[in-house]
């Protein structure tokens, strides 16, 4: 480990590489800023700056650093606007917002920046212990397991949807597998479903699907409903940020909650499909119950428990995401499924081997987590007053911006014109989908492990002659079965609760 | 019938006909010694379009018991009325970003975007004309720069009557 953690820290340290992280964070925090503009569509947009880099470790390294970069963005728009630009930031904005209106505006970034750091730092530690364990295990792996285990995967992320969500969850996830087969697929060297259009020829392109699933219907919401943008509005606080210093005491409350929600949330970041929103909902909900009765009162009206929790949860949980990614080269969020996106791009495959063939790729995305993670402190927070500059953009420059950013996006990775059309089309479609409280990350999530999934369902059919490798393989069986269970506990938890909710009803 | 069921519908229909797809019309292009195979291109296809029917079929038929209603927050949209917000603008946009795809390649790059973010702003309610063009040619210049020049994606700048 210790060679390794070397190998890494020499690429890493290199100066394009360093200033590569110090790029992706900038960038990351502006865009990470604007309403509309999550992790995803950002690293979707940056891919092919990274690819033209050429070079796998800088590429991933950027899209580490935009990623890092954008989470902070969005609590800082959390904090000031009340504006949380992803799911995962939402529950720093309880507590943050209040504190900004109090006038504690640089306080509360300080504090969340702080909470970044630790998150991401401690759970970098975490990624460095598990990941070569993890990996270990998988070298044991063959196609069959690993069909299993993206079944488990798929599985698991439907199954944490939500309740009375998991039925759509499925449904999108088979979408997304559905529209994996379109094109020329790597075993059978034959077009399907091309409906005959050459554009179709090599199938979907990940990045405009990414592109429509995601910042499209974004954008969409928000010129539909202004207030989404919370924009020029009474709620505004950022023409006002002063005092970034925290007391003694303030950093002594928040220790022992970083130290708790670092390691609880990296562990809920490995799940697959939990992520960074579960962590930070959780993180949230755990803190309040720890804390004393009258730290209690204070949440949601600006305590700083209240922000430390989710913020570092949330941090450590994108740590902890990249666990999967690196080591069975399974994505868990849409976020890290466009990273490993990128990465086939830039002919990586991120898996088991990975640590063995290229150990300077493993390595140095894990020390650029922690240089990005500094940057950010170090950089970014006194920076921030001047940052935030960009949410006063008037409205009515925004949007035209944001759409025109995801138009190059989808375009300059294909250079054909086609993607574009595909690309409003399938906007308008998650965007509907998104109306009918349909998830869409499961549906990119699928499509990302579709041809994937289909590669080793197909080679292992063809090792056992058939589909005698389910029976024959005790692990991938048991592996199967588990995915089963995962998807039928939400229903059969739900019909239990009815039961004896009816009974109670009965006077039973 | 409510929204996400209409699309479940749709969504087993699909399934349908990319299950008729895979069932009938792949085998035949088989070559003879793929035939030999123990799985065919059409193979996953078919247990994808099997399997998607019936996940629709539950969603459609309601056999997941919702719990509750989520309380609408104010940022969220209803799509029940649609009417109350800027609808029109936002199909407007959509339809600015169809005209940009079908003339980016025969006006230009350059021309096509500065059009763009013009129209763009102008369907959101932006009046500063005398503002607005220059920043959207300045901003075009830029990315025509980063993309092209530093980042070497060509980009097809001028219209095709001045190229060819």
């Amino acid at each position: 480990m210790l060679e390794g953690l070397m190998i890494g820290l020499q690429t890493a340290i290199n100066p394009f590489n360093l200033g590569m992280v110090v790029f992706g964070c900038i960038i990351g925090t502006f865009i990470g800023m604007l309403p509309g503009l999550g992790p995803m569509s950002i690293i979707a947009i940056m891919i092919p700056v990274a690819i033209t880099l050429g070079d796998p470790t800088a590429a991933l390294i950027l899209l580490a650093g935009v990623y890092y970069g954008a989470i902070f963005g969005g609590s800082t728009s959390s904090i000031l606007l009340n504006a949380p630009g992803v799911a995962g930031t939402v529950a720093t904005s309880f507590d943050g917002y209040p504190m900004a209106r109090k006038g504690m505006a640089g306080k509360a970034l300080t504090i969340a920046a702080i909470s970044s750091f630790a998150g991401g730092t401690i759970g970098a530690i975490l990624l460095m212990v598990f990941a070569p364990m993890l990996s270990s295990v998988a070298l044991l792996f063959h196609s069959a397991e690993y069909f299993a285990l993206m079944v488990v995967g798929l599985s698991a992320i439907a199954a944490f949807a939500g309740t009375g969500q998991v039925g759509k969850a499925l449904m999108m996830t088979i979408l997304g597998l559905i529209m994996a087969t379109v094109g020329e697929g790597a075993l059978f060297n034959m077009p399907r479903f091309t409906m005959g259009l050459m554009d179709l020829q090599s199938g979907f392109s990940f990045i405009t699907l990414a592109m429509a699933m995601f910042a499209l219907p974004e954008a969409i919401f928000l010129v539909m409903n202004p207030a989404r943008s919370a924009q020029g509005g009474e709620g505004d606080s950022s023409g006002k940020i002063t005092g970034l210093r925290i007391t003694r005491e303030e950093a002594r409350a928040i220790a022992p909650v970083i130290g708790r929600q670092s390691v609880q949330g990296f562990f809920i970041g490995v799940l697959p499909g939990a992520g960074a929103t579960i962590a930070s909902f959780l993180g949230y909900a755990v803190e309040r119950n720890l804390a004393t009765k009258e730290e209690q009162a204070e949440f949601g009206k600006g305590s700083i428990k209240g922000l430390s929790a989710p913020e570092t949860a949330n941090n450590a949980a994108c740590t902890g995401s990249f666990v999967p990614l690196l080591t069975l080269g399974i994505p868990g969020s849409g976020t890290t499924a466009i990273l490993l996106g990128a990465l086939i791009a830039l002919n990586v495959t991120p898996g088991p081997r990975l640590m063995v063939d290229e150990p300077q790729v493993f390595w140095a995305v894990i020390i650029s987590m922690y240089i990005g993670n500094l940057v950010l402190l170090i950089l970014n927070l006194p920076l921030i007053p001047y940052i935030a500059k960009i949410l006063a953009i008037p409205r009515n420059y925004l949007i035209p911006f944001i759409l025109f950013f995801t138009l190059m996006g989808a375009y300059i990775g294909q250079n054909n014109a086609t993607e574009l059309l595909i690309l409003v089309g399938f906007g308008v479609v998650a965007t509907i989908l998104r109306f009918a409280d349909y998830p869409l990350a499961p549906l990119l999530i699928g499509f990302i492990l579709g041809t994937m999934l289909e590669d080793n369902f197909s080679r292992s059919m063809q090792l056992y002659r058939g589909l005698g490798f389910i029976l024959e393989r005790p692990m991938t069986l048991g592996l199967l079965v588990l995915a089963v269970v995962l998807v039928l506990l939400p229903s059969y938890r739900a019909m239990r609760a009815r039961k004896r909710a009816q009974g109670v009803a009965d006077g039973d | 019938m409510a929204l996400d069921r209409w699309i479940a519908l749709i969504f087993v229909a699909m399934c349908c006909i990319y299950g008729y797809a895979a069932f009938f019309t792949m085998d035949q292009l088989l070559p003879p010694f793929m035939q030999r195979n123990p799985v065919w291109p059409s193979t996953f296809p078919k247990l994808l379009s099997i399997a998607g029917a019936l996940v629709g079929l539950v969603v459609l038929l309601g056999l997941e018991k919702q719990t509750g209603e989520k309380e609408p927050s104010a940022t969220d949209i209803n799509y029940r009325n649609l009417g109350q917000y800027h609808t029109g603008q936002a199909i407007g946009l959509l339809a600015a970003m169809v005209v940009y795809a079908l003339c980016l390649r025969p006006i230009g790059f350059i021309a096509a975007t500065i059009l763009f973010l013009t129209a763009g702003a102008t369907i959101l309610g932006e009046r500063k004309f005398h503002i607005l063009i220059p920043v959207a040619a300045i901003a075009t210049f830029i990315v025509w720069y980063l993309v092209q020049q530093v980042l070497g994606i060509f980009l097809r700048p001028w219209p095709t009557f001045l190229v060819d």
